[in-house]
């Protein structure tokens, strides 16, 4: 996959002998193109998206001045990636209440899609919100579906209703009758995974459908489909008439196109993102994050704001004067630790970031190690945990006893805090990513530029210096 | 694997092959071979999940092929192309088998790609051919996986070792290799829970039930299958890369294909990985798995 993280610096290269012109020619711009199509295709962007959006970004592309601010790299970069933002439309997260309740949502799509789980994680955000949410059971096909939506259902305390093998479309009307004697003000379909194709099986939703008249009829996709998400989108849209997308399985490491293919042959809006088989692993929908996603740029952004819900800013900026001067103790590391937990899933959050992967090989990061290395921190005294150069045999000896640990890990343990004061200097020196760090906004291209003059502003730009991770 | 026959063809589904005409019109109805067509030929292939850089790599095979053979009808192009691309599959591979009992298959992959529905048309493929088949409730994270495993062995005919649901799915392993021992079952076939391949710890719990195997029987597992999604774009590439370092695939599984997915990624993974594709998936009955064959599927892509 690094091919696609390099498109800025492709589109760099093709751009370097650009350098003093002021206007992009054809000539220049379908260089460009070719790399641009090159990673859209890569990502799984439908074949005839791609086409017509390549059309689009020449069109506007074409003799344009190259901004002072930006390379004419960025400049492409720039005009693809609102194109992708526009195509996709705004965030649209929000399910459509019926007046008369209750409100009837409806989850279709393929096999495996994943419409079972984004169905109860639909079901417990919404409770959280103070619905009465009902979930129904309606894929009568597929072995043990049933017993999974109960289970699931039992997870987050949402009844579930089934009639066990009987017609999936009495079950949906019973479940209305059920929902309404039972104060229930949500009803949630689960349908069996089908194939666009099969014809039978898509009567039976429009079946469904005429039945209960769902106020929403959500399509589930894999966000890892390839071309072929746009057969069965439209073939979905056809048949039912769609109102918007949730899509699956955004946790992987998938650039995500088929998000784009979607939008594009239906029209409707992506309204979630299933990010975790967990429950509460169903996330708003965010068209410009996955814009730089589809990119290769990286969720940037998603990472910049998780972090900074919990991160007092100027808390932050300590810690990078900390980190660049080395004076990162081992109590701003626990501190960070802490932090972290409460950001959830420390991997994903890591993954989020463009090429720290790689940086980060061959750094373990297992989230029960945290335990053990806040407990053996807790066990030092103030000194040694500003000092630690001062922590020899039998100092390490009674932390070991303290923490519940060997000797042996609390060496361990030191050596590696050694390593990574380092490597956190090393990564909040790093360059600021080319091109669309801040999703279009022009002060963060600004500064971007500045970053490559001084290095001062560059750090501080850079969101890794904002967000130091003590490993 | 004798049993597992039928055509391919037959069981694509009438939309898909309603578009037969228009990409056989393609090469029927050009009256030269020219620019236009190879990049035709390229869109093709791009939408069948190939990739860009095979199917850049292919047609650029093809116009030296072309040269060569000094072929200037178009309509020799789609059967040099077919060629070509049976040829990047590799030779048809069967599935490994022990020459002492039991012969184990540990079947993986990220979710809801078809694992175990796959298992239970295998273990039903196998009893039918009079062999005792055990199969091991691996996934004891996902809810119901277990019940659903338990359908498939009824109608399989093959018993499941099983634990409950939150169980140390190395030790589910552990104790149904045991049991296949002791039972002398011709096979032994491993369902896990589906794990996207970028989740180290998760990766790391399947290299430890893979170790279980291995400790406990000599060779085994026989036969590691990958299962893909056929509606899987270039991200299976990754799939296959990741799953092969942590438990070194010796094979893939491809369902789905009853769909419009042509699954056109394997070939480039055939490229990269060199992991062949053995079976495939072409429905949700327990009847619907064949064995892989290269040149059927190098025709599908073009139906
Ligand atoms: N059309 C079609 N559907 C299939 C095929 N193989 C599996 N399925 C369906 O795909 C869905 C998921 O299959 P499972 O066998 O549960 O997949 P899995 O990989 O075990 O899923 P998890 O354990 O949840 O990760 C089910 O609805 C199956 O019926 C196939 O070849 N064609
Ligand atoms: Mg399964």
């Amino acid at each position: 996959m690094a091919m696609f993280e390099s498109l800025s610096e492709k589109l760099q290269a093709t751009f370097k002998r650009l350098r003093g012109k002021g206007k992009l020619t054809e000539a220049d711009v379908n260089e460009a193109m070719r790399e641009v199509r090159m990673a859209l295709l890569e990502a799984d962007v439908n074949f005839k998206v791609v086409k017509e959006l390549i059309a689009k970004i020449k069109e506007r592309a074409v003799g344009q001045e190259v901004l002072e601010s930006l390379t004419p790299a960025q400049q492409v970069i720039k005009i693809v990636h609102e194109e992708i933002i526009s195509l996709m439309g705004g965030s649209e997260s929000k399910i459509q209440l019926s007046s008369k309740p209750p409100t009837v949502v409806m989850l279709i799509g393929l096999q495996g899609a994943g419409k079972t789980t984004q169905g109860a994680k639909l079901a417990n955000m919404l409770k959280k919100q103070g619905k009465h949410p009902l979930l129904v059971a309606c894929d009568i096909y597929r072995p043990a579906a049933i017993k999974q939506l109960e289970v699931l259902g039992a997870q987050i305390k949402v009844p579930v209703f089934s009639l066990g093998q009987v017609s999936p479309v009495k079950i949906a009307e019973e479940s209305l009758e059920f929902a309404r004697k039972n104060g229930h003000d949500l009803v949630i379909l689960d349908t069996a995974g089908r194939l666009h194709v099969n014809e039978e099986l898509m009567t039976e939703l429009s079946d469904i459908r005429e039945a209960v008249n769902p106020d929403e009829i959500l399509l589930v996709v894999d966000a890892m489909t390839g071309q072929d998400a746009v057969n069965v989108a439209e073939a979905f849209h056809n048949q039912l008439g769609l109102n918007g997308v949730i899509l699956s399985k955004m946790d992987g490491d998938t650039r995500g196109g088929a998000a784009l293919s979607v939008k594009a042959v239906t029209g409707c809006p992506i309204k979630f993102a299933g990010v975790g088989e967990r429950m509460d692993a169903l996330e708003v929908f965010h068209p410009d994050r996955v814009a730089s996603r589809i990119l290769g740029m990286g969720d940037v952004l998603t990472l910049i704001e998780k972090a900074q819900q919990t991160i007092d800013e100027k808390k932050a900026r300590e810690l990078e004067e900390k980190i660049r001067k080395q004076e990162f103790t081992l109590d701003d590391y626990l501190d960070q630790m802490r932090q972290i937990k409460k950001m959830g899933s420390l991997s994903s959050l890591l993954e989020m970031i463009p090429g720290i992967g790689n940086q980060l090989k061959g750094v373990e990061i297992d989230e029960k190690d945290l335990g053990r290395i806040e407990a053996i921190i807790c066990s030092m005294t103030p000194e040694e945990r500003t000092k630690p150069v001062i922590i020899k045999d039998s100092r390490k000896k009674r932390i070991a006893k303290g923490s519940g640990t060997t000797v042996v890990e609390v060496g361990r343990f030191l050596k590696q805090f050694e390593q990574t004061k380092k490597m956190m200097k090393q990564l909040s020196g790093m360059p600021g990513m080319p091109g669309m760090g801040g999703a279009g906004k022009k002060s963060a291209s600004k500064k971007g530029k500045k970053g490559k003059k001084g290095k001062k502003g560059g750090q501080r730009k850079n969101p890794l210096a904002k967000f130091p991770f003590p490993f | 694997m004798a049993g597992i026959f039928g055509k391919l063809k037959d069981k694509l589904s009438k939309t898909r092959q309603g578009l037969v005409d228009r990409i056989e019109q393609v090469f029927t109805g050009a009256s030269k071979i020219d620019d236009d067509l190879y990049e035709e030929l390229e869109e093709i292939l791009i939408q069948a999940d190939v990739g860009v850089s095979t199917s850049l790599e292919l047609v650029e095979m093809l116009r030296e092929t072309v040269k060569e053979r000094k072929i200037s009808d178009p309509k020799d192009l789609q059967e040099v192309m077919k060629e070509q691309i049976t040829g990047k599959l590799g030779e048809k591979s069967e599935l490994r088998l022990s020459d002492s009992k039991p012969t184990v298959y540990l079947i993986v992959g990220v979710n809801g790609v078809g694992k175990t529905t796959t298992i239970g048309k295998l273990a039903k493929h196998l009893q039918e051919g009079g062999k005792k088949v055990l199969l091991a409730a691996g996934d004891t994270f996902r809810a119901a996986a277990i019940e659903q495993l338990e359908v498939w062995g009824e109608r399989a005919g093959a018993e499941v070792i099983k634990q409950t649901e939150g169980a140390d799915p190395a030790a589910v392993v552990y104790d149904a290799v045991q049991a296949a021992k002791s039972r002398a079952v011709d096979f032994l076939l491993i369902d896990t829970a589906g794990r996207l391949h970028n989740k180290v710890n998760l990766m790391n719990e399947l290299a430890k039930i893979k170790r279980v195997v291995e400790r406990e029987i000599a060779d085994a597992p026989h036969e590691v299958l990958l299962v893909l999604d056929a509606t899987t774009g270039q991200n299976a590439i990754q799939q296959v890369k990741l799953f092969q370092e942590v438990a070194n695939v010796s094979g893939i599984v491809l369902t789905k294909l009853d769909g419009t997915a042509k699954g056109g990624v394997v070939i480039g993974i055939q490229g990269e990985t060199r992991v062949p594709v053995k079976l495939i998936g072409i429905g949700e009955g327990i009847d619907d798995l064949k064995a892989f064959e290269p040149q059927e599927f190098a025709e599908a892509l073009f139906v």
